[in-house]
């Protein structure tokens, strides 16, 4: 009997310190994001598709069509063809299909290339009508933004194209002697770089 | 105009127009209601609620309003049609018309009976006996199971209701409403909530009122009926449309008479606290605190289990209500 | 309660199939039970498995090592950093990769945190079950903050991808540092709220104590693990039984509980998330600066045939994968060793003679992810 009414007792009181609990989390403001009225800020490493990076002297893709990343991915979305310019030393990229439908947003791609001429894009808006808007032409998706910067795109480029862009130091690759050593250091210097698109 | 008015304010007029302002007042509570849980329950939750819709989702009820107006009235196969109509029409009957016996302010109220409280319990039984009929002709095992779920949690808890209100009766000496409202005049230490001098288990008094209110309206932390019944939608599965939306604005009809009656007997109904202001204001503030705790408890609590429900009407609150019963009278008897 | 104790009839009586089908409004997943019923009591529960079936395995025989592992993350998609783990642990074993200590400890961490927010998703969806509306988003608030240090790091919020054969993809930043300690400080008076607002509350503490018993002969038949042997009184961890990583240097417990019953398991995953954080914070202060990838990672990677597995602890037990290789860079055989079957496996004899709504609360307290037991 005493058991019983102890048992009320406590049980009633936890269920007030529960209502005490609520009534404080009431008059706190909102924790969530009004999308759209509000946007989050989108992290540096956050995965969106992949894009070509474009070399800014020249405009062109620093991407050469080596097939490392087409041969790299699971999920065979990548396809990428090349052809050897006149008067250049190595192939330029012709074409550039990536099947969004099909990514997984892995990054055995970005990790593969072993020249940073892709990266993961910070796009996410990414809403569209037909699964075809999916199959991302993204050789021409970088002749738009070549011309939209000004810069003559697809130029048969100078023999020995500089990187100059500081494309962000790809993870660490597989391939051990092109390990670059900078992804390895300390925190500081972690390849978090990646310039406004 | 004074003749106008005469003839508008005579009795069997008047009575209607009380009726038609009734059924307003509960249309519109029940459709904002529904925003005010929502948004409720959305700050509980450190979240928005409804924004969209109008401002601050002012407009929101609308929108569910005419999206259950447009949809298909389904009937299917077999089913008693007669009964399945009727089921949500006995529902929200009950609620319509207690509430005219409820006094919002000295002077506003349906009707002044002398029986009200009488009233309010006897149309309460048919709540019941309603959605067992609305679970009994959808014609569908889940539904039936869902209802007779319902039944048996209402019947065991109208017992301490109406073991608490004989109580209350015995206290304050009247069935009639306004009466006892009357009798709580004088500043909020009169109200039957306080009156340790009769019944010293007051406030446990209001306690099982309140629970047994949260049950009898099948509101969360009770609400088995409806939300866990087989995980489908229990006793309402076969409506659709505006069928549902009628059994919806039932739940809030119920839960908007049950915090008045709990206004009345325990709060002082419409007298001021501190002896100032109007009698409908106050009336309406009371009521609005319950109805929020009462969305309060629904978001904070999960549902108890069915047998847990049973065992805490039947071994917990029916003991007590009796024991404050004998309590009172004894009070009542010595002093 | 169980039948034998209400039902006053002994003689056979009328039952009816009730299908709790693949479409659920609690939250479990892709999961069909088919329920004998007599009245409200279970008769016999039978699970139907395979609605999700994606040939995870069959994957693994056709993909290289390197492309096999973003499927990992997808087997158990709130767990997914601990089986990536144990994916990236057996092909290293197995090639005998030295994994970089500063690695290692990141990836103690990662897979902490992430076991703290499956387990924040466990709670949220439990609680959902029984009715409780208000919890999963406060644990989801919770779970928000750790899917924004993850994604800082990873870019990633729930299937990482995070780890590589050898290591890390990259390393963690000065800000992922920084808000782990504030998470953990943060974290730590979250837990008790959730102590008063739910596990104290007597409505919570009805529907749990008693309910589901599950003893420890019972999990040893069917193999269940994790936090469901735990809450039987058996100390299995597999951090503790087969120590894998780094996790012999740090401090902590294997929560268990004698009881068996639902509130047990569930006492054992809320001391888990006290114990991860306690795990997270040693890891944080010793965490060694150096590589996060091993220094001579083959291009092309082949086992050496023969026969290898590795183990962990996931957040729903014991996680395991074996390959079988025959020394092509490709797997002869990918066999992944489902916690969440062999927790559920048992649910048909538990659930005799139970009420609908317990044998769906022990069900809940079981913690099933259904795409793990049908990969």
């Amino acid at each position: 009997m005493k058991n019983a009414l102890k048992e009320i007792v406590s049980g009633f009181n936890s269920l007030l310190t529960g209502l005490r609990i609520t009534i404080g989390q009431f008059f706190k403001p909102t924790v969530t994001v009004h999308y759209p009225h509000e946007t989050l800020p989108i992290p540096a490493r956050f995965r969106g598709h992949i894009e070509l990076v474009r070399d800014p002297d020249t405009g062109k893709a620093l991407c050469f069509a080596c097939k490392l990343c087409e041969r790299a991915c699971p999920s065979d979305c990548i396809i990428v063809e090349g052809a050897k310019l006149d008067g250049a030393k190595k192939k330029s990229v012709t074409e550039y299909k990536l099947d969004f439908t099909k990514c997984s947003l892995c990054g055995s791609c970005v990790e593969a290339c072993r020249d940073g001429a892709i990266r993961f894009s910070r796009d996410y808006n990414l809403a569209g009508w037909t699964k075809e808007e999916f199959i991302m032409d993204l050789f021409a998706k970088l002749q738009a933004e070549a011309q939209a910067a000004g810069v003559p795109p697809a130029a048969p480029a100078t023999a020995g194209a500089v990187k100059t862009e500081p494309a962000p130091p790809p993870p660490t690759q597989t391939p051990p002697p092109a390990a670059a050593a900078p992804k390895s250091e300390p925190p500081k210097t972690a390849p978090v770089a990646i310039d406004a698109p | 105009m004074t003749n106008l008015l005469n003839i508008v304010f005579a009795e069997p007029y008047r009575l209607g127009l009380a009726l038609l302002l009734i059924m307003s007042f509960v249309g519109l509570n029940a459709a904002y209601l529904v925003w005010v849980e929502r948004k409720g329950a959305g700050r509980f939750q450190r979240r928005p609620g409804p924004t969209e819709v109008g401002y601050a989702g002012l407009i929101q009820p609308i929108a569910d309003a005419i999206k259950l107006l447009s949809k298909q009235l389904i009937l299917p196969d077999g089913l008693d049609a007669t009964l399945f109509r009727a089921a949500p029409l006995l529902v929200m009957a009950p609620a319509l018309i207690s509430l005219a016996v409820v006094p919002f302010s000295e002077k506003l109220l349906g009707r002044d009976i002398n029986v009200g409280l009488l009233l309010i319990f006897a149309l309460g039984s048919i709540n019941v006996m309603a959605i067992m009929l609305g679970g009994w002709s959808s014609r569908n095992k889940y539904a039936i199971i869902s209802a007779a779920r319902v039944v048996s949690q209402n019947v065991a808890y109208e017992i301490p209701t109406l073991l608490v209100v004989i109580t209350m009766i015995m206290v304050t000496g009247s069935m009639d409403l306004n009466e006892i409202v009357r009798q709580q005049a004088g500043g909020f230490w009169r109200w039957n909530l306080f009156r340790w001098d009769v019944n010293p288990l007051a406030p446990v008094t209001f306690l099982i009122f309140y629970t047994c209110m949260l049950a009898e309206t099948n509101r969360a932390p009770f609400d088995m009926a409806e939300a866990e019944s087989e995980l489908v939608a229990g006793a309402y599965t076969e409506y659709s449309g505006m069928g549902f939306g009628v059994f919806f604005m039932a739940e809030y009809a119920n839960i908007l008479l049950g915090c008045s009656v709990a206004t009345v007997l325990f709060l002082g109904g419409w007298q001021s606290p501190v002896g100032i202001g109007p009698g409908l204001f106050w009336f309406l503030a009371k009521m609005y605190f319950l109805v929020f705790s009462v969305i309060w408890v629904r978001w904070t609590f999960p549902r108890t289990q069915f047998y847990g429900l049973l065992n805490l009407s039947w071994k917990i609150l029916i003991p007590v209500s009796l024991f404050t019963l004998i309590l009172t009278s004894a009070m009542m008897k010595m002093f | 309660m169980t039948s034998a104790e209400t039902s006053p009839v002994q003689a056979p009586r009328e039952t009816f199939v009730l299908n709790l089908g693949p479409q659920h409004p609690a939250t479990h997943g892709v999961l069909r039970v088919k329920l004998t019923m007599d009245g409200e009591y279970v008769v016999r529960a039978e699970p139907v498995c395979g609605y999700i079936h994606r040939m995870q395995e069959k994957m693994g025989e056709n993909r290289t090592y390197a492309q096999f592992l973003p499927n990992t993350s997808r087997i158990d998609y709130l767990s997914a950093m601990t089986y990536t783990h144990a994916f990236v642990g057996v092909v290293e074993r197995a090639v005998k990769l030295q994994v970089p200590p500063r690695a290692e400890f990141i990836r103690v961490i990662t897979s902490e945190l992430n076991r703290i927010s499956s387990h924040l998703v466990w709670w949220g969806a439990f609680l959902l079950d029984l009715g409780g509306f208000t919890p999963l988003l406060y644990a989801f608030d919770d779970r928000e903050k750790i899917l924004d240090l993850l994604e800082g790091i990873t870019g990633s919020r729930l299937t990482y991808s995070y780890y590589r054969i050898g290591g890390l993809y990259n390393d963690v930043d000065e800000a992922f540092l920084k808000g782990t300690r504030e998470f953990v400080a943060h974290m730590r008076p979250r837990l008790k709220m959730y102590r008063d607002l739910v596990t104290e509350n007597i409505i919570f503490r009805k529907r749990l104590i008693g309910i589901g018993p599950i003893g420890a002969e019972m999990c040893r038949k069917y193999g269940a693990t994790g936090p469901v042997i735990r809450g039987a009184g058996v100390a299995y961890d597999v951090r503790k039984v087969e120590p894998y990583s780094v996790y012999p240097e740090f401090d902590f417990i294997a929560p268990t509980f004698p009881e068996g019953d639902s509130m047990a398991r569930y006492l054992v995953r809320m001391e888990e998330i006290a114990q991860s954080l306690r795990i997270i914070e040693q890891a944080l202060d010793k965490l060694p600066a150096g590589p996060v990838m091993a220094e001579k990672v083959p291009r092309v990677l082949k086992l050496p045939a023969g026969d290898y597995c590795y183990a962990v602890e996931a957040a729903r037990g014991r996680f395991a994968v074996r390959i079988v290789s025959d020394g092509k860079e490709i797997p002869y055989r990918v066999k992944l060793r489902s916690p969440s079957l062999s927790n559920l496996s048992l649910f048909e004899e538990a659930s005799r003679g139970m009420l609908l709504p317990d044998a769906l609360a022990m069900m809940g307290s079981l913690d099933l992810v259904i795409p793990d037991i049908d990969r």
